[in-house]
């Protein structure tokens, strides 16, 4: 019965001194969902890279047999000839193009120097229909949402007339509300006989659409699960195949819990958008956190929350602020500035490490030293040896594993530069610390780490507000949630109140509401 | 991990420049028969290609904010040589001609750095604007003539004339004792300062690549004393030189041990993530620019100084010398890493192709042409070899 498609058979892919691929299998069955996990750096991209040639033949070992025949790609076009397509994490479409333009760069139809763009506009708005989307294919990709892009990323793909789909961390960037509709296709795509390989860090998105799963750690392939029992597969079975052992508890628990007294206050605080200053996009909020305490918000993507911490942290995000926020029952009056909310004690985490987090060219010592150089220099001499002892410091307290704190930071994995990040702020000093997403796109050993971070914090009597779009993250971590959608604060709920449910179903009421 | 082949690999990529200058003097040693080494010629290397150290310096925070380069720098050179020479013509007293030239160098700068800065006008256009400018003011301030300098001791505080050397005070005769004692000075507290670092860092269990770390100093002091020692058998320390070094010095301080420093490769390196680190990024670009203008006053009164007069046509093309040696001397083009260092030997490098090929009596054209070439294979290089790590 097993109708094999795609075989990739004991492939070894070596670089400069390091083994990234050790005799890694994978056999996907045509018109199954296969699922890939892995902790970071376990090599799941490495091997999507060698199967679409970006490393082409040759520079790896083992065969890729493709519908019965040996593949030798030497490039990307080749693997797509062949109706492998692949959908990168980052999204890569350019906002100022139409979707049209989009869909087929690189792919036009017509002649070479005469665009037939009848014909590209009408099998683009095919494609998007395919995918359930409405828009024309002309609006330019700049005026939809990441949730859509997505989507026009899928169409994209099928517009090559892909018959293996492979999706790298397809619902990285999108909410619980567009992640599920994207699953969904997914699910719809299967039905059509469409046979896709799924990359992914959420589990819970595995046991939902995979058939099949291939845990890879280290390089090498540790097994294949199948998952067709009529109780989907438990996290914690895959967890297990992932890190090597058995993770009973995702959330450390907490010891000591001394919540103290209120030490920010944020009342009424309205922030409009920066480029369209008549829209709110933080719409009188109120919210506050005590000492020693983990303060959950909880939001879709896009529901302001990134937006809300920002304008706190030195109005660093939108125009036309108003609102109150108190820091130990005193007013402040704060200018726009980050320097001046750092001086207030309040960091904030951001949630793109890469791009507004670390400075990537830089070692290691240099990012953690950033936001607090003045206190280990002097008339704005930096003493290298103090600033040394303190990037030892806390690559020590963090576990931040590399070889020196001279290392650059873009060498890092996403879990150690996670860390960094956090070092930096920890650095800063803060009273208040605002973390947003702090463990996007980490695994699962990683998150645990930050989670023992987080959960010391507070015990040292630091106040935390963490923001994150990962429902039993937010249930497992706070002592308080707060619920925020469509920019306005709908709710809040003690950490034994809050359930799965009740949260989900505050979101989906006051969206009837409005 | 730390195979031989990659720590090879790494040595060729750390000091891939230093082993093409090497590999440079080494070719012009044997086709000038030597030539290039005689104690005149090195004597003309430091003393012609002054500025391009001095401006190099400014034009290297300017790359590390992202590559922005400053276009207007040999206008500015220009105006603030011309505006000297006309003061000093009219018997203004030199030090406050000296003044004069550098506060216009700063506040042009300034000026460019608001727009740059606060306006996040590019700098590519800003300085474009400043270069069509301050060339035209060059003209006006001179009234298109030529204007001469006379005045000796400006002369020889800043490198021009007969006698812009140090004097011998140990009186050596054909040896220039000074020279050479101050070379070998310089070298002992080089050396005395990189132990004591090196031992600092031990006590403190910083990582060492052990033999890496007194191979490098050996050679610079050494080099240093050699270079005196060829001095020393000319004129002795040329006073320009006392300039670069002072130059090179406090640059080098300001790029490695300094918050300013840092924060130009933090901005270079990613913007968005200094700003929210509580850096006034927009500082950071008018820093790099007023600096750049204050050079620019620096290397107008070097170049007015060497040739005693003041043209209209001075400094053009400085800013490509500039921003040449730069990049050859291994900064990134995007911004973010590069260091004096380095662009020490990207300004020698250009200098001793100049020199080399003078000697040689290549035309001056065909030297552009091998500048162009070394400029794009050196850029090449680097990006190559950032390519490889992926």
């Amino acid at each position: 019965m097993a109708d094999i498609l795609l075989g990739m058979k004991s492939i070894t892919k070596t670089f400069p001194g390091v083994k990234a691929l050790d005799n890694v299998n994978l056999e996907v069955e045509r018109g199954e969902i296969h699922a890939l996990v892995g902790e970071n750096g376990a090599g799941k991209s490495t091997l999507m890279n060698v199967l679409s040639g970006i490393y082409p033949y040759g520079t790896y070992e083992g065969d890729i047999v493709y519908e019965g025949e040996v593949c030798k790609f030497n490039n990307i076009k080749d693997s797509e000839r062949k109706g492998i397509v692949i959908i990168h994490q980052e999204l890569a479409l350019i906002p100022e193009m139409t979707i049209g333009e989009n869909m087929y760069l690189g792919n036009e139809r017509g002649k070479k120097f005469a665009i037939d763009w009848n014909t590209t506009y009408a099998e683009a708005d095919k494609y998007l229909k395919m995918v359930g989307l409405t828009e024309s294919s002309k609006v330019q990709v700049k005026t939809i949402g990441t949730g859509k892009q997505q989507l026009v990323e899928i169409a994209k793909a099928l517009a090559k007339q892909a018959r293996l789909l492979i999706l790298d961390e397809p619902t990285s960037s999108l909410n619980e509300e567009d992640s599920r509709a994207l699953l969904d296709l997914m699910l719809e795509f299967k039905k059509q006989g469409m046979t896709m390989i799924i990359i992914t860090h959420k589990l819970n998105e595995v046991a939902y659409v995979a058939d099949k799963i291939t845990v890879i750690r280290d390089g090498t392939t540790i097994e294949t699960l199948e998952n067709h029992g009529p109780e989907p597969i438990s996290e914690e079975r895959i967890i297990k195949g992932m890190v090597g052992r058995e993770m009973t508890n995702r959330f450390p628990k907490r010891e000591g819990v001394k919540i103290g007294d209120v030490m920010m206050e944020v009342e009424n605080w309205t922030v409009h958008h920066p480029l369209y200053p008549e829209r709110k996009v933080v719409d009188n909020v109120s919210i506050n956190v005590r000492k020693g305490e983990v303060v959950g918000i909880y939001g879709l993507m896009g529901a302001g929350r990134t937006e809300l911490a920002m304008s706190i942290f030195g109005q660093s995000y939108g125009v036309n602020f108003s609102g109150k926020l108190k820091i130990d029952g005193k007013e402040i009056k704060m200018k726009k500035s980050e320097a001046d909310a750092i001086r207030h004690k309040i960091a904030y985490v951001t949630e793109d490490r890469k791009g507004n987090g670390l400075v990537l060219s830089q070692s290691i010592k240099v990012n953690t030293s950033l936001a607090n150089l003045n206190s280990i220099s002097s008339h704005t001499v930096i003493d290298k040896d103090k600033e040394y002892a303190v990037a030892e410091e806390y690559r020590e307290k963090l576990s931040i594993k590399t070889p020196s704190v001279e290392q650059l930071v873009g060498n890092l994995s996403g879990g150690n530069q996670q860390k960094v990040l956090l070092a930096k702020w920890m650095f800063a000093e803060p009273d208040i610390l605002i973390l947003d997403e702090p463990t996007r796109g980490i695994d699962v050993g990683a998150k645990y780490e930050i989670y023992c971070i987080i959960n010391d914090l507070a015990a040292a009597g630091k106040s935390v507000i963490m923001i994150s779009s990962e429902l039993p993250e937010v249930l497992g971590m706070s002592d308080r949630i707060y619920i925020m959608n469509a920019s306005k604060m709908i709710g809040e709920m003690k950490a034994e109140e809050a359930t799965q449910e009740n949260i989900m179903a505050a979101i989906l009421q006051s969206g009837r509401g409005a | 991990m730390n195979t031989n082949t990659s720590s090879v690999g790494a040595f060729l990529k750390k000091y891939t420049m230093v082993l093409a200058l090497v590999a440079v003097a080494i070719f012009f040693s044997i086709t000038t028969q030597g030539k290039i080494l005689y104690p005149q010629n090195l004597n003309n290397l430091i003393s012609q290609n002054g500025y391009v150290f001095v401006l190099a310096a400014g034009m290297l925070l300017c790359i590390l904010t992202g590559g922005n380069i400053d276009l207007a720098v040999g206008s500015v050179v220009c105006f603030a040589g011309a505006i000297g020479a006309v003061m000093m013509q009219a018997g203004i007293n030199m030090w406050l001609a000296v003044l004069v030239m550098l506060a216009t160098g700063l506040a042009i700068g300034a000026f460019q750095g608001y727009w740059i800065a606060w306006v996040r006008v590019p700098p590519f256009i800003a300085t474009l604007a400043g270069m069509y400018a301050f060339r035209g003011l060059s003209n006006v301030v001179l009234q298109g003539y030529a204007v001469s300098i006379d005045n000796k001791s400006f002369l020889n505080v800043f490198g021009g004339g007969a006698d812009c050397y140090v004097p011998d005070f140990l009186g050596g005769g054909t040896l220039n004792l000074t020279c050479l004692v101050v070379g070998i000075a310089v070298a002992a507290i080089y050396l005395v300062m990189t132990l004591r670092k090196i031992a600092v860092q031990k006590r403190m269990g910083i990582h060492q690549s052990s033999v890496a770390n007194f191979i490098q100093p050996a050679i610079i002091s050494v080099l240093i004393v050699w270079a005196t020692w060829k001095l020393a058998q000319y004129k002795g320390i040329p006073t320009v030189l006392i300039w670069i070094s002072l130059v090179l010095l406090t640059y080098n301080y300001i790029t490695t041990n300094t918050s300013i420093g840092r924060y130009l490769y933090a901005v270079g390196g990613n913007e968005k993530a200094t700003a929210l680190s509580g850096v006034n990024t927009n500082k950071v670009y008018f820093f790099a620019y007023a600096n750049m203008g204050l050079l620019a006053g620096l290397a107008g009164i070097l170049t007015v100084a060497r040739a005693a007069s003041a043209q209209p046509t001075y400094g053009q093309g400085y800013e490509m010398d500039a921003i040449a040696s730069c990049f050859i001397g291994g900064a990134s083009a995007y911004g973010g890493t590069g260091k004096i260092s380095g662009v020490i030997i990207g300004a020698i490098l250009m200098g001793l192709i100049n020199q080399g090929m003078s000697i040689m009596g290549i035309d001056a054209n065909y030297q552009r042409v091998v500048k162009g070439i070394v400029l794009l294979l050196a850029v090449m290089f680097d990006v190559l070899s950032k390519r490889e790590k992926r």
